[in-house]
């Protein structure tokens, strides 16, 4: 017993101990190498953007990361000029409530098709998921008839309808909520909820991860969606802002430096939203591997 | 607290019936121990007490009313669920308080309520943490906590101690008996684990394929089996069954060769089958009647179990755990005439 204490390490002696350094291998160095490729591709589009962004027109074609004679002229252009103030605000208010509309929306109907048995759950989740094999360019035209068909067009509601429930949503949410342990659900029952307070108080709280990861999706789909605000807006104040910023110039000169200069303003909002729900995600992935 | 009544309670899924009208009384204040194999429908009819399933024929009665189709709120029923199903997103003192929502009585009220269920579980200290930094027992405890804070007139248990270890199930087993001393409330109790059922109740309800097979105190069911299912389910190691028939003069001829007078001249040439309990087979009683040589021993310290192979197969007896005799050697084993349990070969009932 002594001697196989005296030989076996502690666990503090082992947590002391760094492991000896192995040089590196062939294959970790080109998985490194990928790794880097991928970064730099990844990388260098936000890179030039704020570059473009920095420079003056007559050096816009020029590839140098740095620019000869930087200036922030162009920010305080794009950010003087009202239209940009009504298209940021235009983006803001369709992606804040279309997140909000599926968070809300996709959660109580992917909590419905999973915890519930009723006749046609099957039939009705199948008929939901085959949404998504239509493409967006088919939905286009009979969106746009039915927005003319009710006055949609050119406002708010007419950029948001299509969006505000998905199909990708929904199917998330069911699948989350798969995890969450019938027991929960039976318990709350027994201690006197109703079932809309039992998604609210037990099964929401449950899939927050999920819900991070949808708010993420749903905010950059909208904050960056161009074909549709394009079709169903007419006037510039109700353009949002990837449409207001392609409008900057004319066809014969695009004014490059201020598209980039909006684009870089315009990814501020995404980096909070990821910042703020990003640790959501995180937790829940840390939980997952806990419980196994 | 209330009396709980099952009339011919049936309940089928699809066309596959699972329970075969069940009827039972519960009193007020008893605490009951449905025990049984998995698939026997110990928790299905727990399930349907709770309201969490729906009864396909027959009533349920508590306090005098049927329940039937009363939502589970409504039913004054509370439920500690085998994995607790304690809000990880909620602190013990929410958890706790969380059947309390529903209810219209001031704020300050339900506090106190809080708190005196967390001193009567020995949680007070614990009130402000979250599920993930509790032990597992102390998880337990919450749950029960949850069910008991509503004082609720029937608790349910769905097999609460399985998950926990040896040893903190042993505990959490006389807590939960003490807590039930304590506040005398009705409480049916769901569990597969035999030596839970001897130990807590006041009365076994043995199941098997959706039957009863008995109903007693722990002592009838164990002394006085109804059939060959309840004398091997209950007790460790199993009761012996040995093979044999009623011969003309009323004794038993076994399988083993041996003899027993048993008086049962009026059912001669019935084929019955011996049960003995391994504790009441000893060498030293005043007929052997099985013979064999010892195949394996298990000492247990206070006492040894010795396997021993005969010619109609294996048996298990409780020796000395001092002085077991060896493997190898040959015992002749006997069992004192009160000892005995005669079951109908055929039917598997009690006959003696």
């Amino acid at each position: 017993m002594a001697i196989a204490e005296e030989i076996r390490p502690t666990t503090d002696a082992l947590l002391k101990t760094t492991a000896p350094k192995r040089p590196a291998n062939m294959g970790q160095i080109i998985r490194w190498g990928l790794l880097f490729l991928g970064g730099i591709l990844m990388i260098m589009p936000i890179v030039y953007m704020i570059s473009t962004s920095l420079k003056w027109p007559h050096e816009i074609y020029n590839l140098k990361l740095i620019p000869d004679e930087p200036t922030i002229e162009n920010y305080t252009f794009v950010l003087q000029d009202g239209r940009f103030f009504w298209w940021f605000l235009n983006s803001i208010v369709i992606a804040v409530i279309t997140t909000l509309c599926n968070v809300l929306f996709d959660s109580l109907v992917g909590y419905t098709l999973c915890k519930f048995r009723f006749p046609g759950r099957y039939i009705i989740f199948i008929a939901i998921l085959s949404t998504l094999m239509i493409p967006t360019e088919m939905l286009v035209i009979p969106w746009y008839l039915m927005s003319q068909q009710f006055g949609w067009l050119d406002t708010y509601w007419g950029i948001m309808f299509p969006g505000l429930m998905t199909a990708f949503g929904t199917f998330l949410m069911k699948q989350f909520f798969e995890t969450v342990p019938n027991d929960f659900i039976e318990a709350a029952r027994i201690d006197g909820l109703n079932e809309l307070q039992i998604w609210w108080t037990v099964a929401m709280p449950l899939v927050k991860p999920a819900l991070a990861a949808l708010a993420i999706f749903v905010f950059l789909g909208n904050w960056t969606a161009f074909i549709w605000p394009l079709i169903v807006t007419n006037s510039v104040e109700m353009y949002t802002l990837p449409v207001g910023l392609s409008s900057f110039g004319d066809e014969a000169d695009v004014a490059w430096e201020l598209i980039m200069t909006g684009a870089a303003i315009s990814t501020i909002p995404t980096l909070i939203v990821f910042l703020i729900f990003q640790r959501f995600i995180i937790r829940g992935v840390v939980m997952a591997g806990l419980k196994g | 607290m209330a009396d709980l009544a099952l009339r011919d309670l049936v309940k089928t899924y699809d066309k596959t019936e699972v329970l075969h009208g069940i009827n039972l009384d519960v009193h007020d204040g008893e605490f009951v121990v449905f025990v049984g194999p998995s698939g026997c429908g110990k928790s299905t009819t727990l399930r349907l007490i709770a309201g969490l399933e729906e009864v396909s024929s027959g009533t349920i009665e508590i306090g005098g009313t049927v329940v039937n189709n009363m939502e589970p709120k409504h039913r004054d029923i509370a439920m500690v669920f085998q994995n607790y199903a304690i809000y990880p997103h909620m602190t013990v003192r929410k958890n706790i308080g969380f059947g309390l929502r529903s209810s219209s009585a001031p704020k300050i009220q339900k506090e106190a309520r809080i708190d005196e269920v967390a001193q009567l579980l020995g949680m007070t200290d614990l009130l402000n943490r979250k599920p993930d930094q509790l032990s597992g027992g102390q998880r337990q405890r919450v749950a029960i906590g949850r069910a008991m804070v509503r004082d609720p007139a029937v608790f349910l248990f769905d097999e609460p101690l399985s998950n926990l270890d040896a040893q903190l199930r042993t505990q959490m087993r006389l807590e939960i008996k003490k807590l039930h001393q304590r506040v005398g409330s009705t409480i049916i109790f769901v569990t597969h684990d035999q030596v839970e059922a001897m130990t807590m109740a006041d009365r076994i309800v043995i199941m098997k394929d959706g039957y009863i097979q008995q109903v007693g105190t722990p002592s009838e069911v164990y002394h006085t089996p109804a059939n060959t299912f309840v004398a091997q389910f209950i007790g460790a190691p199993a009761m012996n069954m040995i093979p044999g028939e009623i011969t003309n003069n009323g004794s038993i001829q076994l399988e083993t060769g041996g003899l027993i007078d048993a008086g049962l001249a009026a059912r001669s040439g019935q084929k019955i089958t011996l049960g003995v309990r391994p504790e009441d087979l000893s060498e030293h009683a005043p007929a052997s009647f099985l013979e064999g040589s010892i195949a394996v021993r298990e000492p247990l310290g206070h006492e040894t179990l010795i396997y021993v192979n005969t010619s109609v197969g294996e048996f298990v007896a409780k020796a000395d755990g001092r002085h077991p005799p060896d493997v190898g050697a040959t015992v002749r084993l006997g069992a004192l005439q009160e000892n005995l349990h005669i079951f109908d070969a055929e039917t598997g009932s009690t006959l003696a």
